[in-house]
């Protein structure tokens, strides 16, 4: 095997490079357009703001909302914060104090949804079949009128699962409750239609589509209204539910990443399925050991979630330089701690801890594939107790 | 409508400069999420880490006082949701700043500074306050605040200082303006940075709950992937606003001579906070009898952009309540457009904005008469 490959990226759920049309497209913005959008009493104002409209439109049709649904954040992390803290905050007045989400949700959201706890709200908090999918029976029998929103996640950033966001939207609704989906990883990569999925509150990310860091939206249903409180309050941007000058470069940026990604859809997603399944069965072939965490099919086309038995993800990663590699993820990717997702499927810490991901993306070639393969499964040989014999004939 | 245009409305926005675009494009274009720890990470990390120590220099602290937030508002706000209890914030600060519950606003002197013996007497007269708050300068008037005396009076009784340095940063040296702030906010795309980040300045050891909860980013005080480009370009733009602080003679210039000419031409015009202390580039003047909002129409058909007042909620036109906690009437209050200058304003400029502003003024004097 060649050591001077160049370096294979294989974390495009940690984050993805802006695509090279988003930049052309942000960078006037800039330097030569650079009015505040709220200023809408001149020229470089109005441009700004009819800038951020548009972008507003291109997300919107991305997942089938109106325009004036999309609420602009910093990113997903604070529209997840937006979503269930404002609804939660919201419906308090109603009477309802109870929130419905998954142990396995973003740390965002949970850390949300303890910051709620802590005034006084009730958190029920899922837990997940082995294959890292909710139960529906579980999630009914958790729901009552005092739920204010259930927060499930469209695609894990872990484990890559797609929860049955209809179905939890049906059980939600009966029940009175909104219904939040943060959909970070699942926008731009599957297909998302708030109206099909009766999704109230959908988080997005840019840098998770090849736009940039810094920008997310928030879709706020309208018709029911899905009724929400800001975060925090200033110059009352954004219908007053998110305040703050609009970045209209990176406003101008996820849009044109999301009109990319809409077209680009279908087509990458099946190039991604195809890279996935190349990339599992070279591994399978050399590994049969490794064990595929999160359901092998209701997946996003680009995620693997592996664990080698016996081989820590740190020293998998340190032995694969050439590789960007995670072991879950990036928010806590400094923690030594085995991530709480596969523990929540069922893993035992140690598999949990031999665990890595790998996000595959539009720069991902076959080639960048079986070499990736090649270089984990000689890694894994290498490192695996008992050596590499052990492991080439470690089929069970 | 004029082939020519000028912006004259830099307190609103100010264009990213070249150096900062160079330094963001080239981090765009790259992937790394600098909490990873793969090389694409760690590179992005030390880009994160090299731009907040030459933010903190600005502010002329060490790297661990800075939290990087989305926007100057989100930091502002951070500090008056952070801090529970008693909470005095003048009532001529950014909305972002006012926008809370059971908050007791301080009164501006008619000068458009905040009026020291007030805040005096109030934080003798009620229990333990935890917070004061006064901005480094004044976004609509330029007025300089008695930030200084404000803090010393603050912490003798017993609060957290905080300054909102909006408005300040790269004009005023923020070490000498602000001694004794215990907390600082900064907005990026003010000083030649982009837009969509700011920075909260408060010591490692102030404990604020976070309003964005989640991957512990920012040391656990503010949630969210580092805006990696975002955070260098902010860098590039603090390392040039420390060498631009204080050299504003020749904006002050252009501000003066805009004065001078515009009193000129309108013996019945009034400047705003020209009696105190100013920021150089700002310019709060009222035509009177002439709506802000016919003004700033007037003079944008002309090709010359300013603004009546703050730039935020979807251009919606009300009276400035600054100029009302100043004291000002209705009638002068309502007819106050604010003209902010930059580094690239030049005196063509000028020009532009005092012939545009002497026709409109001429023609709504001849309809009177």
């Amino acid at each position: 095997m060649t050591l001077n490959h160049p370096p294979i990226y294989l974390d495009y759920h940690a984050t993805t490079p802006c695509d090279p049309r988003v930049l052309a497209e942000m960078l006037p913005w800039f330097t030569e357009k650079f009015g505040n959008p709220g200023s809408v009493t001149h020229a470089y104002g109005r441009e700004a703001a009819d800038a951020v409209e548009r972008a507003r439109a291109q997300l919107a049709h991305l997942i089938g909302a109106e325009p004036r649904e999309i609420v602009f954040t910093s990113g997903a992390t604070e529209a997840n914060n937006l979503a269930v803290k404002g609804a939660a905050h919201f419906h308090r007045a109603l009477g309802k104090d109870h929130i419905v989400t998954l142990a396995t949700e973003h740390k965002c959201v949970l850390e949300s949804c303890r910051a709620l706890e802590g005034e006084g709200f009730r958190v029920t908090y899922l837990p997940v079949e082995p294959n890292g999918l909710l139960d529906l029976a579980r999630l009914e029998a958790a729901l009552d009128e005092s739920t204010a929103l259930v927060s499930v996640m469209a695609a894990h950033n872990e484990i890559g699962v797609l929860q049955p966001l209809a179905e939890v939207a049906a059980l939600a609704h009966a029940k009175g409750a909104l219904l939040h989906t943060d959909a970070a990883q699942a926008a731009g990569k599957i297909p998302l239609d708030v109206a099909r999925l009766g999704v109230d509150l959908m988080s997005i990310s840019g840098h998770k589509m090849y736009g940039p860091k810094g920008v997310g939206v928030l879709y706020v249903r309208r018709r029911p209204r899905a009724r929400i409180v800001p975060l925090f309050d200033g110059g009352g941007q954004e219908r007053t539910l998110r305040s703050g000058t609009l970045p209209t470069p990176l406003c101008v940026g996820i849009g044109a990443a999301a009109a990319i990604a809409e077209q680009a859809l279908v087509g990458e997603a099946e190039r991604l399925l195809g890279l996935r399944r190349r990339f599992l069965a070279a591994i399978r072939a050399r590994l049969p050991d490794a064990v595929l965490n999160g359901d092998a099919e209701r997946r996003l086309p680009g995620n693997l979630n592996l664990s080698f038995p016996g081989v820590p993800a740190p020293d998998l990663m340190a032995a694969c330089p050439a590789l960007a590699l995670s072991s879950g993820s990036a928010c806590t990717a400094a923690e030594i701690e085995p991530s709480y997702v596969l523990r929540a499927l069922g893993l035992p810490d140690d598999l949990a801890a031999a665990s890595i991901r790998i996000g595959l993306g539009r720069g991902n070639t076959e080639e960048e594939v079986d070499f990736a393969a090649e270089t984990i499964a000689a890694s894994v040989r290498r490192l695996a107790p008992g050596g590499v014999k052990n492991a080439v004939s470690g089929a069970t | 409508m004029s082939a020519r245009l000028t912006y004259l409305d830099w307190n609103a926005t100010a264009p990213v400069l070249p150096e900062v675009a160079a330094a963001m494009g080239e981090w765009l274009a790259r992937p790394g999420n600098a909490s990873s720890v793969h090389r694409w990470g760690r590179a992005a990390r030390q880009a994160v880490e090299a731009a907040r120590r030459e933010v903190a220099a600005l502010a002329g602290l060490p790297a661990g006082h800075i939290i990087f937030t989305a926007s100057g508002t989100e930091a502002n706000q951070t500090v008056l949701r952070g801090v529970s209890g008693r909470r005095l914030v003048s009532a001529l600060e950014h909305d972002s700043m006012r926008a809370g519950e059971d908050i007791e606003l301080i009164p501006s002197r008619v000068d458009g500074t905040v009026d020291l013996a007030a805040l005096e007497r109030m934080l003798a007269a009620g229990p333990r306050p935890a917070l004061v708050s006064v901005m480094l300068a004044n976004n609509e008037t330029g007025v300089v605040q008695p930030v200084a005396e404000a803090a010393r009076l603050a912490h003798r009784a017993g609060a957290l200082f905080h300054a909102d340095a909006v408005q300040a940063a790269g004009k005023l040296a923020l070490d000498k303006a602000a001694p004794g702030a215990d907390l600082l906010t900064l907005s990026a795309h003010k000083i030649g940075g982009p837009q969509g980040l700011g920075a909260l300045v408060a010591s490692p050891a102030l404990a604020l709950a976070p309003l964005v909860a989640g991957g512990g980013q920012e040391s656990g005080r503010r949630a969210g992937t580092e805006n990696v480009a975002g955070i260098v370009g902010f860098g590039v733009a603090a390392r040039l606003a420390a060498a631009r602080a204080g050299d504003d003679a020749s904006v002050a210039a252009l501000r003066d001579e805009a004065e001078r000419r515009l009193l000129e031409i309108a013996s019945d015009a009034r400047i705003f906070g020209g009696a105190a202390l100013r920021l150089a580039n700002t310019l709060c003047i009222t035509m009177p009898r002439v709506p802000a909002a016919t003004q700033v129409m007037a003079l944008d058909l002309a090709g010359v952009m300013v603004s009546a007042g703050a730039a935020c909620s979807s251009g919606k036109l009300r009276r400035s309540p600054v100029l009302e906690a100043m004291g000002v009437s209705p009638f002068h209050a309502d007819c106050a457009i604010r003209v902010s200058l930059g580094w690239s304003t030049t005196a063509a400029d000028i020009d532009h904005l005092v012939e545009a502003w002497s026709a409109l003024y001429h023609r709504t004097r001849a309809t009177a008469a």
